[in-house]
């Protein structure tokens, strides 16, 4: 079929699958409901384990995060002085093969 | 010398103000959107909400302050005069205090204005620590504007000066600004809070006397070759 | 310096290697236990934070006042650093607070005069990249406010009543948790030098390109 056609089903298409999400989101997020909140002042060590955040996910996350930072940083060092190298190489060829201008 | 000086650079920009009233005039109509538009933006039950105030005047002054230096130093690139006002055998210092106090005067013509319009969208009390409140306000606006002349005197050259102004005055000044609201807030509470309100007026002007001596530290080094 | 790089990257990586085993051995702190782990990597990274914002302010003032070049190119290496350990510590502290405080974030004056600083240097980072010709000695300025915040953010805790930790904490460590919170503040130490070492080196060889090609253009 012609580009245009093309085109026009993927526009109809992205159209369709956003009115769908936007249609489904509200329902999903209703059935995520907490719990019904108890009555009264219940001290934090008695709410029931279900309630209570694990701590094992936060600490392992902010581990990862610094770990995934300081190597993303590397890396970007790294890429950032291989390309200056590169070009002062070339440069540096170019100045020796052809002399002054 | 030094005085003389400042007297001199101030003189120069409040008779081209005078004159021309560019300025004055857009920023206080600017001042006033800008109060109108947060007013308009935090409303409950179809009315504005009051606890804003000290909050909607001190971004209003933020705003207007980043506008104002905006406009008073692009006057100075387009003729090239701070080139030459940088050329006179003067104290480099004083050329900052002198277009310093310019801004200052210019704000608090805008403050005049608007400090009564809040007072009177919201049902305010501004007027009932006079003296306490005109302290937060010159202390809030001097350390604002103390920071904003250096920036914006650094700028002058530099590409993206428009964008690269507020992004980087407004995390400097933040704890001005935090100052100024809270001390304000404190003061047009039912039960009005002196001591609270004392307390911030002196951080203010402590923050005010850091800034004006990085500032005039680090003028002429910044603006020279 | 250059024969120092090797041996310095050996050990680094032996301490990061042993600190898990270190952390994982410490005691549990008696109201937040396992969570409470993050501090040996939350304060470290903060601390190098400051460290590097008062390099950055002092390489800053260096070249406002001499002029000199080099210490330009160690303020743009260590302002990268304060923003990078800054991120680490913005990061690993609300994911701490989360479980300790039940909050993500609050305004109070540690975290708020935190988040300023580092938005300070993020902004010296933009002033430098867009600024164009001449932004070294703006940006230099910039940094001289943003060190001029590093003691104000320090003494917060003390001053005002936050929900963050006082200055105290660290000096009443028990031995248990004081052993592995020093090899780990060690550890951030080291790896901020070496760090900061292949950073100075990148912008070194970006002057001497520059360089290079201003000798062409004769």
């Amino acid at each position: 079929m012609s580009k245009r056609m093309h085109r026009m089903i993927q526009t109809m298409l992205m159209t369709a699958g956003l009115l769908v999400s936007l249609a489904v989101a509200p329902s999903l997020a209703m059935t995520q409901q907490p719990p019904e909140p108890p009555a009264g002042f219940v001290p934090a060590d008695s709410v029931p384990a279900r309630e209570q955040l694990p701590a094992a996910p936060l600490v392992i996350a902010a581990y990862a995060v610094a770990w995934v930072l300081v190597f993303g940083y590397l890396w970007s060092i790294w890429n950032r002085l291989g390309r200056v190298e590169r070009e002062l190489a070339d440069v540096t060829r170019r100045v020796a093969a052809g002399g002054r201008r | 010398m030094f005085l003389r000086t400042v007297w001199l650079v101030t003189r120069k920009d409040l008779l081209i103000e005078i004159r021309s009233r560019e300025i004055i005039y857009t920023t206080l109509f600017f001042a006033v959107s800008c109060v109108l538009v947060f007013a308009f933006g935090f409303v409950r039950d179809g009315r504005p909400v009051e606890d804003a105030a000290a909050g909607i005047l001190w971004i209003a002054i933020a705003f207007s302050g980043t506008l104002a230096l905006g406009r008073a130093f692009e006057r100075e690139r387009q003729s090239e005069t701070l080139r030459a006002l940088m050329m006179a055998p003067v104290d480099r210092p004083a050329l900052y205090v002198g277009k310093l106090i310019g801004v200052l005067l210019l704000l608090a013509v805008v403050e005049a204005i608007v400090v009564p319009l809040v007072a009177l969208m919201f049902q305010a009390p501004m007027f009932a620590h006079p003296v306490l409140m005109a302290g937060l306000l010159a202390s809030g606006t001097i350390g604002f504007a103390a920071v904003g002349t250096l920036f914006a005197a650094m700028l002058v050259r530099a590409r993206s000066r428009d964008v690269l102004l507020p992004i980087l005055l407004y995390p400097i000044t933040i704890p001005v600004i935090i100052g100024g609201v809270r001390g304000t807030a404190a003061l047009l509470q039912t039960d009005v809070d002196l001591p609270i309100a004392t307390a911030w007026l002196s951080m203010l002007v402590f923050f005010d006397v850091v800034f004006i001596t990085l500032a005039l530290w680090t003028f002429e080094p910044s603006m020279t070759e | 310096m250059k024969k120092l790089f090797a041996p310095a990257v050996v050990v680094l990586a032996a301490m990061f290697a042993y600190a898990p085993l270190a952390i994982h051995r410490a005691p549990y702190e008696s109201t937040m236990g396992l969570v409470q782990k993050i501090f040996y990597f939350h304060v470290p990274s903060w601390i190098v934070m400051f460290t590097s914002a008062f390099v950055c302010g002092i390489a800053s003032a260096i070249l406002l006042f001499s002029g000199r070049k080099s210490a330009d190119r160690v303020a743009a290496a260590a302002a990268e650093l304060t923003v990078l350990f800054g991120t680490i510590g913005l990061l690993t502290g609300p994911l701490w607070g989360r479980k300790a405080w039940g909050v993500w974030w609050q305004w109070d004056a540690r975290l708020t005069s935190a988040l300023v600083m580092w938005l300070i240097f993020v902004a010296y980072l933009l002033l430098r990249k867009y600024g164009g010709a001449g932004s070294e000695k703006l940006s230099a300025v910039v940094a001289l406010f943003g060190m001029a915040n590093v003691p104000f953010v320090y003494w917060s805790v003390n001053m005002w009543r936050t929900v963050h930790p006082k200055t105290t904490v660290i000096m009443t460590l028990q031995p248990e948790m004081g052993r592995p919170f020093l090899l780990c503040a060690l550890a951030f130490t080291g790896l901020y030098v070496l760090l900061l070492a292949a950073r100075v080196r990148l912008e070194n060889r970006r002057a001497e390109l520059d360089d290079l090609f201003l000798a062409i253009e004769d």
